[in-house]
C-alpha cells in the first residue's frame, strides 16, 4: 500500500518509495515500505531505535541497495543526476582529515556542477568564526552545522537529514532548528529522521512512524494527534496530547535496545 | 570522469599527507635512518661474515691484539675474532651459534671445535684448514680478478631500502587509509556525491604516487650528499622504473583496499603480504640459490621486479631496453591490480 497524504495529489511528487524491503541474512530491517513525498514539504520519519528509519532513508538516498522495491525521483528511476540534486547529512560520518572547515566545504563544492557560495553557506550555518579551524577540532554543535552546510553545498532540491540534532545541547539544537526552518522557508524538500518528537512537531509538515521495519502511521502532526489521542468537545485535539503521546501510544513503552 | 572532482580528491589527500607532520616526517626519516645506519656499519670497512671464538682470552669481546693461532687464519679477511674466557663459555656460544668456530690459542696442534649444524662453521673450518696448507698448494690454482669498479654494499642495498619504503608507503598509504575511510564513513559520505569510484581511486592512487616520488627524490638527494652513490646507468631510466614500481605497488594497495571495514584485518593482510615481500624480493639479500618454489613466490611480487630493474640500472649501467622484461611484468601487474581493484571496490561494504 502506498501511504500518500491528502495533499500529495495537489503537489508534484518528488520522491516515491515503492515496496522497499531490506533484509540482512534473516533480519528484515525494512519490510515493504511505500510512501510518496511531495515537493516542498518537510517529511519526518520517526521510530524507536532499530525501527528501520536509517536503513529506509539510506535506500532512498541510494547509499544502500534495496533487497527489493524501487525508488522514483521526479517520477522516474534515479539516475546519476540524482546525486547532483540531493544533499545528505548522515547520522555518523567522518570527514577528510587535516582540512579546515572552509577547505572541507570547498572540496565538496568541487564535486558538484551547481554549487552554493561558500561565504553565504558559512554565514547561513553560523560557521564563519570557525572557518579556518580543522574539521576535527570543532565542537559537536559546530560539527553538525558543518555537516548540514556540506549537505547544502550543491543547493540541493532534496535534503536528507538523518538525526541531525542527536547529541546536541538544547542551545545548539535550537540553533540547528532555526537553520533548518530557514532552509525550509526557501521551499526545499526535506526528509528528516529524528528521535525528538518536539523537533518533528516543530519542523515537519508530515510524519511517518515506523516500527519493526514497517510504517504504522502517517499524516500531518495535528491529524495524527487527533486520530490517536482523541479530541475535546470542540473537536480539537486534547491540549495535553502531543506527537510524543502518539508515538508512545503506537510503539509502546518497551525498551528496544 | 570529471577533472574537477578528481583534482579535489587529489588535493585533499595531498594536504592530509603534508599536514600530518608525524607521518610526513617519518616517511623521510625512516629510509634515511636505515641507509645512514648501514652506511655507518658497513661504510668503508670490511664486512665480517664469520666469527671465530679464541680461548682462553681474559677480556671477552672482539679481540684486536695478536693471539697465538695460525697466522694464515688470523690474517683472513671477513673473519672476526672474539675473545672467550674458557672452553665451557666457548662451547656454549658455539652451541647457540653466537660464534661459528672455537679455537684454543697456544702452540700447534691447535684444538678447535665446530658445530656440525652450522653452515658458516663448515666454511670457517675449511678456511682454517686451508690457512695451514703449504704455500705451494696455491700453484695448482690460477687466480683471475674482475676488472672495473666495485659495487659497494650500500650501493647495492640503497635501491632495496627505497623500494621497501615505497612498498610500505604504497600498501599502507592506500590500502589501510581507504579501509579506515570506509570504516569511519568518509567513503559513504563521498558516495552520496556525484564522485565516481574511478575518480576517487585514481585520485588516491596518483596522490600516493606523487608523494612517493617526491619522497624518493628527497631521500635520494639527502642520502647522496652523505654517501655519494654510484649510478652506472641513467637517472631518467631509474626514475621511469621507480615510477612504474610505484604504480604497481599502489595498484596492489587498491586491491587490498577494495573491500572490508576492519582495520585490524587489513593490518593482518598487509603484514601477510609486505613481510614476505620484504624478505623475498631481495631488499636485504639476494635469493639466488634459494629453492625454486621460493623464487616463484618472489616472482609474484612487484617489488622483486622493481629492485631487479633498479639494480641493473644503478649497479650494472643497464638501459630501459635491458630491463624491458621487468617493465613488461610491472606494467602487467599494474593492469591486473587496477582491473581487480576497480571491479571489487565498494564504498561502504
Amino acid at each position: 500500500m502506498i501511504h500518500s497524504p491528502p495533499n500529495a495529489m495537489t503537489k508534484n511528487l518528488l520522491l516515491e518509495a515503492r515496496h522497499l524491503v531490506k533484509t540482512y541474512k534473516t533480519i528484515k530491517a525494512v519490510d515493504d515500505v511505500s510512501f510518496a513525498i511531495p515537493e516542498g514539504i518537510c517529511f519526518g520519519l520517526l521510530g524507536p531505535n532499530g525501527a528501520g528509519k536509517t536503513t529506509a532513508i539510506e535506500m532512498m538516498e541510494g547509499i544502500l541497495s534495496a533487497t527489493s522495491g524501487e525508488v522514483y525521483y521526479k517520477g522516474a528511476p534515479r539516475t546519476r543526476e540524482f546525486n547532483e540534486e540531493i544533499g545528505i547529512q548522515f547520522q555518523h560520518t567522518a570527514l577528510l582529515a587535516f582540512l579546515t572547515v572552509r577547505e572541507t566545504l570547498k572540496t565538496f563544492q568541487k564535486l558538484y556542477r551547481k554549487t552554493a557560495d561558500i561565504d553565504s553557506l558559512l554565514a547561513t550555518c553560523n560557521l564563519l568564526d570557525i572557518q579556518n579551524q580543522y574539521n576535527d577540532k570543532i565542537s559537536g554543535g559546530q560539527r553538525q552545522r558543518l555537516l548540514l552546510a556540506l549537505a547544502l553545498v550543491n543547493r540541493p532540491v532534496l535534503l536528507f537529514l538523518d538525526e541531525p540534532s542527536t547529541g546536541l545541547d538544547p542551545q545548539a539544537r535550537r540553533n540547528l532548528w532555526d537553520i533548518v526552518l530557514n532552509i525550509k522557508s526557501q521551499g526545499k524538500t526535506i526528509i528528516l529522521t529524528t528521535h525528538y518528537m518536539e523537533e518533528a512537531q516543530l519542523l515537519c509538515d508530515e510524519v511517518a512512524i515506523m516500527d519493526y521495519g514497517r510504517i504504522i502511521a502517517r499524516g500531518r502532526v495535528p491529524d495524527l494527534i487527533g486520530e490517536y489521542c482523541g479530541k475535546d468537545s470542540a473537536g480539537q485535539p486534547c491540549p495535553e496530547a502531543n506527537l510524543e503521546t502518539v508515538f508512545i501510544k503506537l510503539t509502546g513503552r518497551q525498551l528496544r535496545e | 570522469m570529471r577533472f574537477n572532482r578528481f583534482r579535489a580528491m587529489f588535493v585533499a589527500r595531498n594536504l592530509e599527507f603534508f599536514r600530518d607532520r608525524a607521518a610526513f616526517g617519518w616517511n623521510f626519516l625512516f629510509p634515511f635512518l636505515i641507509v645512514a645506519g648501514f652506511a655507518i656499519v658497513f661504510g668503508g670497512k670490511s664486512f665480517s661474515e664469520y666469527k671465530a671464538g679464541v680461548f682462553p682470552v681474559e677480556t671477552p669481546g672482539i679481540i684486536r691484539q695478536r693471539v697465538d693461532i695460525p697466522e694464515g687464519f688470523q690474517s683472513s679477511k671477513y673473519v672476526e675474532f672474539v675473545g672467550v674466557p674458557s672452553l665451557e663459555a666457548g662451547l656454549l656460544m658455539l652451541r647457540q651459534h653466537k660464534i661459528d668456530l672455537l679455537i684454543q690459542q697456544g702452540a700447534a696442534p691447535y684444538p678447535y671445535w665446530t658445530n656440525t649444524s652450522s653452515p658458516k662453521g663448515y666454511v670457517l673450518e675449511r678456511l682454517l684448514i686451508a690457512s695451514l696448507q703449504p704455500e705451494d698448494a696455491e700453484k695448482r690454482l690460477s687466480r683471475r680478478v674482475i676488472q672495473g669498479k666495485e659495487v659497494r654494499y650500500i650501493d647495492w642495498l640503497f635501491p632495496g631500502i627505497l623500494g621497501m619504503n615505497m612498498m610500505f608507503s604504497a600498501l599502507w598509504g592506500v590500502g589501510y587509509v581507504v579501509v579506515r575511510y570506509r570504516k569511519n564513513g568518509v567513503l559513504k559520505r563521498l558516495k552520496a556525491t556525484p564522485l565516481t569510484a574511478m575518480e576517487y581511486l585514481s585520485a588516491q592512487m596518483l596522490s600516493r604516487i606523487f608523494l612517493l616520488m617526491f619522497t624518493l627524490i628527497i631521500v635520494w638527494a639527502g642520502c647522496d650528499i652523505l654517501l655519494s652513490f654510484e649510478v652506472a646507468g641513467s637517472y631518467f631510466d631509474l626514475f621511469v622504473v621507480f615510477f612504474l614500481g610505484c604504480l604497481s605497488l599502489t595498484a596492489m594497495g587498491l586491491v587490498l583496499a577494495s573491500r572490508g571495514t576492519s582495520e585490524e584485518f587489513t593490518s593482518g593482510v598487509l603484514n601477510f603480504i609486505s613481510w614476505p615481500m620484504m624478505f623475498l624480493s631481495g631488499v636485504w639479500f639476494s635469493i639466488e640459490g634459494a629453492p625454486q618454489w621460493v623464487k616463484w613466490i618472489a616472482a609474484t611480487f612487484p617489488l622483486t621486479h622493481l629492485l631487479t630493474a633498479v639494480r641493473k640500472i644503478m649497479n650494472d649501467g643497464a638501459g630501459l631496453t635491458d630491463v624491458m622484461p621487468e617493465i613488461v611484468i610491472l606494467s602487467a601487474m599494474t593492469a591486473v591490480c587496477l582491473v581487480l581493484g576497480a571491479a571489487l571496490f565498494s564504498w561502504n561494504e
